[in-house]
């Protein structure tokens, strides 16, 4: 599907942004700069609201408060041709598991009216390494086989923002490379990627920025050390009612202009 | 293909290859809507003759339980896996996934009633042939209106934990009056003297509703399913 000019955008901004589902607060005055050529992850317990955060991102979800805006557009304002520009691989793998492989692709390939999907489906399924899998039904795959699949399935259309909950469930060690050598070609292909993850270990070292999502407030981890001993550390503080907040992310080794979180 | 057309198409491509391949919602519906039509023929069919009138009603009865299972299954498949998600992030317009739905659900719904109809027929000695094209119209519409409600209401539910138990306890109330006119229309088609005028009466309301109902569906799908 051709888009617009307008639909293409360098950063995501979600200002003060507040979500609310009946009395529970799943997010309260979030704020944070998603760039081009960026992986954000968030970290963050059972609970704190990462899952509504990509939700909101995603644009499925509305914030009960403050605005999410993809370059200077609002998802309302900007309309169908954003979604163009967005893949979400969620935890659940949004997959039909009674069609084969190709099939699932070509579902997809169709409703984002790609050009060429016969082409992008068979290059989706080399790049999982389901090639000689393409016509069995996903429901005889295993987690990382329908992992690696729902993966193509949200980069299809090669999305400008990519949105990851949890992708590393189910992979073993080989796929979990691979995952990160393709999150590393993305952030290289200046997309704006957000990753929603409790395995600290398979990201250490791949973040441009890291925050944690706690009882729905954001805050930015520390910039030295590991990955793990920096998420403790927030969570230490956290629990002693004194979050860290840093708005300045240009020290350590999070590059400059990485934006803010507060 | 224009946009709307072709994204309602892939849809019901992709229901029914999954329908051929598990078949799950059609014999459940199947057999529960024969179920309906043979039980009720136990007990109003005495010594080969039916109870006078007992035919449309069960006709339409049969069509509404059966129609409600199927309404109940309609978005169970985008549950699963959470694929609604991915629908909904497609850049399309997205009443045009409810009609490809509603289509689904009406092809579903067409053969169950191929059935029942026959069914009905032969076990109550109705003759629903003689104005077949009247009672052609009359299920049609009367599903279509049905249907309609159905799949919107199934899509409002489909996040909801008591859906199984909501579902009829919203479509009931709305749709009543398709039911009504479904059974009035199939009466009249059924009297020892068919009152054509009257079917067509119900022809043409029901058509307003399916109107109403449909241009209603259409307009709420996309706020409905936006959290």
């Amino acid at each position: 599907m051709p888009l617009p000019d307008s639909a293409e955008f360098e950063q995501v901004t979600v200002s003060d942004v507040s979500r609310v589902y009946g009395r529970r607060r799943a997010l309260a005055h979030v704020s944070l700069t998603c760039s081009a050529g960026q992986i954000i992850g968030v970290l963050g317990p059972n609970g704190a609201g990462k899952s509504t955060l990509l939700g909101l991102l995603s644009t499925l979800t509305e914030p009960s408060r403050g605005q999410v805006r993809y370059g200077d557009r609002t998802a309302r304002e900007a309309g169908a041709a954003l979604r163009a520009q967005v893949g979400f691989l969620s935890h659940d793998l949004q997959l039909y598991p009674e069609l084969s492989a190709r099939e699932n692709l070509e579902f997809f390939a169709g409703l984002y009216g790609l050009d060429r999907p016969a082409e992008r489906v068979v290059e989706a399924l080399s790049s999982a390494g389901l090639a000689d899998r393409a016509d069995d039904v996903v429901e005889g795959f295993s987690r990382g086989m329908r992992q690696r699949l729902a993966l193509e399935r949200a980069l299809l259309h090669s999305p400008r923002l990519v949105l990851f909950d949890e992708p590393f469930t189910g992979l073993d060690e080989a796929a979990c490379e691979a995952l990160v050598t393709r999150l590393r070609a993305l952030r290289a292909a200046r997309r704006i990627i957000v990753l929603a993850t409790h395995d600290l270990d398979a990201v250490d070292g791949l973040l441009d920025r890291a925050v944690l999502l706690r009882k729905g407030r954001l805050s930015e981890l520390e910039s030295q050390g590991s990955l793990r001993e920096r998420y403790r550390a927030a969570l230490t503080a956290g629990a002693r009612g004194r979050l860290v907040e840093a708005p300045d992310t240009a020290k350590g080794r999070f590059p400059a202009g990485a934006g803010e979180a507060r | 293909m224009s946009g709307f057309v072709r994204v309602a198409w892939l849809v019901v491509r992709k229901d029914l290859r999954v329908e051929s391949r598990n078949k799950e919602m059609l014999l459940t519906t199947l057999f529960f809507a024969v179920s309906c039509v043979l039980v009720f023929s136990f007990g109003f069919v005495r010594g080969g003759q039916a109870v006078e009138g007992a035919a449309a009603g069960i006709l339409w009865i049969a069509i509404a339980f059966s129609g409600t299972l199927a309404l109940g299954r309609a978005f169970e498949r985008e549950r699963y896996h959470d694929a609604l998600r991915g629908l909904l992030l497609a850049p399309v317009d997205r009443p045009a996934i409810y009609v490809g739905k509603l289509i689904g659900i009406l092809l579903l719904l067409a053969v169950v009633e191929a059935v029942v109809v026959v069914m009905v027929a032969f076990l109550f000695q109705a003759p629903l042939f003689q104005h077949g094209w009247w009672l052609l119209a009359l299920l049609s519409l009367g599903t279509l209106g049905f249907a309609s409600v159905g799949t919107l209401f199934s899509a409002m539910l489909v996040r909801t934990r008591s859906r199984a138990v909501l579902l009829p306890v919203l479509l009931y109330p709305v749709t009543i009056p398709v039911l009504i006119m479904g059974v009035s229309g199939t009466a009249a088609l059924l009297q020892p003297e068919p009152d054509l005028a009257l079917a067509r009466l119900w022809v043409s309301l029901l058509c307003s509703f399916d109107m109403v109902f449909l241009t209603l569906a259409l307009w709420t799908f996309e706020p409905v399913m936006t959290e």
